[in-house]
């Protein structure tokens, strides 16, 4: 299969690619991994007029904590956060993620900009950066601006991202002590789509009682879903067999999966808070030290 | 993490309105290679039609089995998922430039010798995967293996013996590394 004509743009750098994404006014399309974009455009799924092909935009992959952040840029390859140490130790949600993305090949290619603004609620960084209660850095016509990923997703492949703006770098607030995090995801056979997945982040006191509390769910909803029910619940409590069974009920509830060949609706729902539960008791075992 | 810059071939820059074709430069197996291509076209084809590198494969053209593994600056990635354009100043090893002077890799004899393979199709991707394990982690485990060829798929042997194969080719490039005078 090969994708129709579009006309190509490898831009150098930030603006230039916004000035281009504005010049065909809605009709271009970002090519950062492809690996999402170029089956969609075999499939004539995607015909974009042209594609703005951001690898050749330099220092817009990296990885670093600075100014209060973990900041990531768009190129930055989704293998790049498996072979990680930072994110080993003090953001383990991303390296769990990172492992459950395809495959290590689609992971040399695969941006973390594109898993995060392709808005295919199968994704798996989406719900890893609602937990972790991340801002997402854009560019456009008028300049940067900044959108909290709670308010990022709209529906499934729409965002609050414009058609002339760029994501640029994703930044997640820097690791606290006592904080753990986990995700967890179940799929049909290795490196598919999930069939339900759950992002869990929680800040303990010395008490082992929850400060703050972040759930999202991948694969059960027409877009990422946000367990803000679930994870409120759960603030100022010691987590008890009483409290994850209750995180899981609301997060089942918050759930809103469609059937298809990954599985039937009440199969999707009762995964996302099997897998709910999971993450949480990672995440707290994470946060007092453990792996 | 590729961060440096790359010079990006003139027919392909922003200055042009795109056109038909862009002219693209690209290392493959070492032989600098200019030509025109249309942006559509897909790395595979490149190769495999332009080049008449037919030894990289076309499976699923899904970017599932990966069958058309190729390194690209050194790692593996699926080349029916990458266009000929984005790799333009930059360096492709096909399965084609894994022999050296007549000799097999490493890798190549252990596929021979433990029997990696039955219909062959996978083979070629399989060793490019391989062989970019081997140089990131010369002694993997069988875990480390598998986990490594994820993204490969074999209908045929149930990976036995492609797990045993890549872990033998470790072994000799081990050994030929440690003999003296012996080339890594």
């Amino acid at each position: 299969m090969i994708p129709p004509q579009f006309e190509y743009y490898a831009p150098s750098s930030v603006d230039e690619a916004v000035a281009l994404l504005r010049r065909f006014d809605g009709e271009a399309k970002v090519l950062a991994g492809g690996h999402s974009l170029i089956p969609l455009m075999k499939l004539r799924l995607a015909e974009p007029k042209a594609l703005v092909d951001i690898n050749r935009i330099p220092n817009l992959a990296y990885l670093r904590e600075e100014d209060g952040y973990l900041r990531i840029g768009a190129t930055t390859r989704t293998g790049d956060l498996l072979d990680s140490a930072l994110l080993r130790k003090s953001y383990p949600i991303l390296t769990d993620a990172a492992q459950e993305i395809a495959d290590p090949l689609v992971r040399n290619l695969g941006t973390v900009g594109g898993n995060v603004c392709h808005g295919d609620p199968g994704n798996d960084l989406p719900a890893c950066i609602l937990a972790l209660g991340a801002v997402l850095a854009v560019t456009g016509p008028t300049g940067p601006r900044e959108i909290p990923a709670a308010e990022f997703y709209r529906d499934t492949f729409v965002t609050a991202l414009e058609p002339t703006e760029i994501l640029t770098e994703v930044r997640i607030p820097k690791a606290r002590s006592h904080q753990g995090n986990a995700y967890q995801k179940i799929e049909k056979r290795v490196g598919d789509f999930a069939i339900a997945g759950a992002a869990a982040n929680l800040v303990v006191d010395g008490a082992g009682r929850i400060e703050t509390a972040g759930l999202a769910l991948t694969g059960v909803g027409p877009t990422v879903v946000p367990a803000t029910a679930a994870a409120a619940a759960l603030v100022g409590e010691v987590l008890s067999e009483t409290h994850l069974a209750n995180a899981a009920r609301l997060a089942e509830a918050a759930t809103d999966p469609s059937g298809d060949l990954r599985g039937p609706v009440a199969y999707k729902r009762a995964m996302a808070g099997v897998l709910v539960r999971r993450a949480l008791e990672r995440a707290l075992a994470r946060a007092k030290g453990g792996s | 993490m590729a961060t440096s810059a790359r010079p990006v071939a003139p027919a392909a820059s922003l200055t042009s309105a795109g056109g038909p074709t862009s002219r693209i430069q690209v290392t493959v197996n070492g032989r600098s290679v200019v030509a025109e291509v249309e942006p559509r076209t897909l790395l595979v084809h490149f190769l495999r039609e332009v080049l008449g590198l037919t030894g990289t494969h076309i499976g699923c053209d899904t970017s599932h089995c990966g069958a058309c593994t190729v390194h690209l600056d050194g790692k593996p990635v699926k080349s029916c998922t990458v266009l000929a354009v984005q790799v333009s100043g930059r360096e492709v090893r096909t399965v084609e430039g894994l022999e050296v002077d007549g000799k097999l890799s490493p890798v190549q004899e252990a596929f021979v010798e433990a029997h990696g393979l039955q219909c062959g199709f996978c083979t070629p991707g399989m060793m490019m995967t391989a062989t970019a394990l081997l140089a990131r982690n010369p002694n993997p485990t069988d875990a480390e293996t598998r986990d490594a060829i994820r993204g490969n798929l074999c209908r045929c042997t149930g990976y036995v013996n492609i797990v045993k194969a890549i872990q033998l080719a470790g072994k000799k490039m081990q050994s030929a590394s440690s003999a003296p005078g012996g080339k890594p």
